[in-house]
């Protein structure tokens, strides 16, 4: 090689890539920034929870429970044991958002991996691990979420474990068919032709036309699993009291509904707000990812 | 006839030698998973390249010649059969890897055959990066081949395949190929997809490469006049076998089996006052599941007498002694009474 060529690498016109592409894109769109904004503006709260609340979320009074929306002092009312709503609101972001988004990125990884291990590797070990996969289809996710933590006992812990659980086989199904489109395609073949071991051609060849459409599938699945989450703290199998969780503190104020309906509403648009975002989000993305230059 | 014409490519030793490739395909879809049938895609084939040469590979869509390439390069696992590259046989005297580094492949799909996430150069130093090369040598190794293929590295280096014409992806594919300095290279179907006049340019490319690098090719296409504008030697293939094998020229010109008869009889020819007015073969091949006994054309043959759907006919040779064909009517004794016209 001489210098001259060496040269020429340096001055090589670079063409954008396909994720600055997508990054251009997603950018573009009005809808996901605006999306990602309330997504980031919920976790930014619910992080720096005890410097944003007003009040202790903790701190209950006999004297003023369930007050209206605008009370002086409690801007969101306040709940059945006189508990600031907006405070509890703020701190209940917190167990949600670690129930919701936590199963799906710890599936997202597991999921992807049997997927992708089962889709390039084919034959056998495919039909091994995606027909035990299929037995998790068996049962709606919402009773297997359900049966799961009931049989592990409440507690945020379980109620993570259960939820990844009932993650992992969707996001799995869905890098196995993708891995398996890919793996037919001549580039792999041409890969496999230039001697490279099959982890070398996952890494290079797979995981980069594979990852995304995995990926927006999984943020899809995020507001699914905050309203999972809510769901068995609501049945008393997620977080237990006193601890603020939306989904808990819509079921300990479902007596109050006929008393201070905005007040008792308030967890579920929170639930609503969240699980939307997260849902155009992850339309945006696919849209963003949806052109092939 | 062939631009590639070398001298005397006959006397060499072969460069590549191939005995008894085997490849049945089983069907899926049986009770529990048991076979339903097997596909037999490949069956007993054997053939000989020498170095230098270009060996055209003809025959309908699904007789066995993509597949024949795949199992070459061992990216189908072949069920049985040698291959054997320089007088050492894959598997013993040369491992797999090794093998892959003499004979590289060009697939017909330009656009499928390059990652579309991956710039030209990254595509092209891949190969050399997996064999150990270092990426800034693979790298400055890539640019030189784009140079090559007649690609000027500084604009198309850093492209993705999108950016690139057809004929232009396809030179980025042989570049790939080439980044090995493998001996042989197969050709499968490389420029079908592209239109003519780019046809004819990658096909000038190709045929300048051949000489300066001293390159082998196995050219696989279903064009028979593309077929015999680059081919030494041609061999035709029907239902995973080979019925004829032969020099260009001896072969276009005198077609021995019944079969390579009715291709070059479907050749559209140039001339309108030539034109075949009657389709020459009817109907499509038969189930390669279930291939006929005998001879696997006697089906459709013309000239099909009992013999045929008996027994199989074994390669002869014809007046060329370097011209095979697979067909009763050349065995003395066999008891069919010829093609009623001498050969």
């Amino acid at each position: 090689m001489t210098a001259t060529t060496l040269d020429a690498i340096a001055t090589v016109q670079k063409s954008p890539g396909y994720w600055n592409n997508v990054l251009r894109r997603f950018r573009r769109d009005p809808v996901a920034m605006f999306a990602l904004f309330v997504v980031l503006a919920l976790i930014l709260m619910a992080v720096f929870a005890p410097l944003v609340a007003p009040a202790d979320p903790y701190r209950a009074s006999m004297l003023r429970r369930l007050r209206p929306i605008g009370t002086e002092g409690f801007p969101l009312g306040t709940d059945e044991l006189g508990r600031d709503m907006l405070t509890r609101l703020i701190y209940g972001g917190r167990l949600s958002l670690l129930m919701g988004v936590t199963p799906v990125i710890i599936a997202f990884f597991v999921g992807s991996f049997i997927g992708i291990t089962a889709g390039y590797l084919g034959g056998r070990v495919n039909t091994v691990l995606m027909r035990t996969i299929d037995v998790f289809f068996a049962f709606p996710s919402v009773l297997l979420a359900i049966a799961l933590s009931g049989a592990l006992g409440a507690g945020v812990f379980n109620g993570l474990l259960s939820l990844t659980i009932v993650f992992v086989p969707p996001i799995a199904r869905i890098a196995e068919s993708v891995t398996t489109a890919v793996r037919k395609i001549e580039y792999v073949e041409a890969a496999r032709a230039s001697g490279a071991s099959a982890f070398t051609i996952v890494r290079v060849h797979v995981l980069g036309n594979v990852i995304g459409p995995i990926f927006v599938y999984a943020t899809g699945l995020i507001s699914v699993s905050l309203i999972l989450a809510s769901g068995l703290s609501f049945l008393g199998l997620g977080v237990k009291p006193p601890e603020p969780e939306w989904g808990l503190m819509l079921n300990t104020l479902r007596n109050a509904i006929y008393v201070q309906p905005w007040v008792a509403a308030l967890p579920g648009l929170m639930i609503f707000i969240t699980s939307i975002s997260f849902n155009l989000l992850s339309d945006s993305l696919r849209s963003a990812m949806d052109v092939k230059s | 006839m062939s631009v590639f014409a070398t001298e005397a490519p006959a006397l060499k030793t072969p460069l590549l030698q191939i005995n008894d490739l085997t490849k049945h395909f089983a069907l899926n879809g049986g009770f529990l998973g048991r076979a339903a049938g097997v596909v037999r895609a490949v069956d007993g084939v054997s053939f000989d390249v020498a170095g230098g040469e270009t060996l055209g590979i003809v025959g309908e869509s699904g007789c066995g010649k993509s597949t024949t390439a795949r199992l070459l390069v061992d990216l189908i696992r072949p069920d049985s059969g040698q291959v054997v590259i320089d007088g050492r046989l894959v598997g013993v005297d040369m491992s797999v890897r090794e093998m892959r580094r003499h004979m590289q492949m060009v697939f017909q799909d330009s656009y499928a055959s390059l990652n579309p996430r991956m710039t030209m150069e990254d595509a092209i130093a891949f190969g050399p990066m997996v064999n150990g090369e270092s990426k800034a040598r693979a790298l400055g190794l890539a640019h030189e081949l784009l140079a090559k293929v007649g690609l000027e590295p500084v604009r198309f280096a850093g492209r993705y395949p999108h950016e690139l014409s057809g004929g232009q992806r396809q030179r980025v594919n042989i570049a790939r190929a080439l980044a090995f300095s493998p001996k042989i290279v197969i050709l499968d179907e490389a420029v079908s997809a592209l239109d003519k006049s780019v046809e004819a340019q990658v096909l000038n490319l190709l045929a300048d490469l051949k000489s300066e690098l001293n390159l082998t090719y196995i050219f696989i296409s279903h064009d028979l006049n593309v077929v015999r504008h680059i081919s030494d030697r041609v061999m035709v293939m029907y239902l995973g076998q080979v019925v004829e094998i032969g020099p260009v020229n001896s072969l276009y010109a005198q077609p021995a089996h019944p079969y390579t008869r009715a291709l070059l009889g479907a050749m559209p020819s140039m001339d309108p006052d030539r034109r075949t007015m009657e389709a020459p073969l009817a109907g499509d091949p038969p189930n390669p599941i279930n291939p006929p006994t005998g001879c696997r054309f006697h089906t459709r043959c013309k000239f099909a007498a009992e013999v045929c759907s008996q027994s199989q006919p074994i390669q002869h040779i014809l007046a060329d002694a370097r011209h095979y064909a697979a067909c009763h009517a050349y065995t003395p004794g066999s008891g069919h009474p010829g093609l009623g016209m001498s050969s």
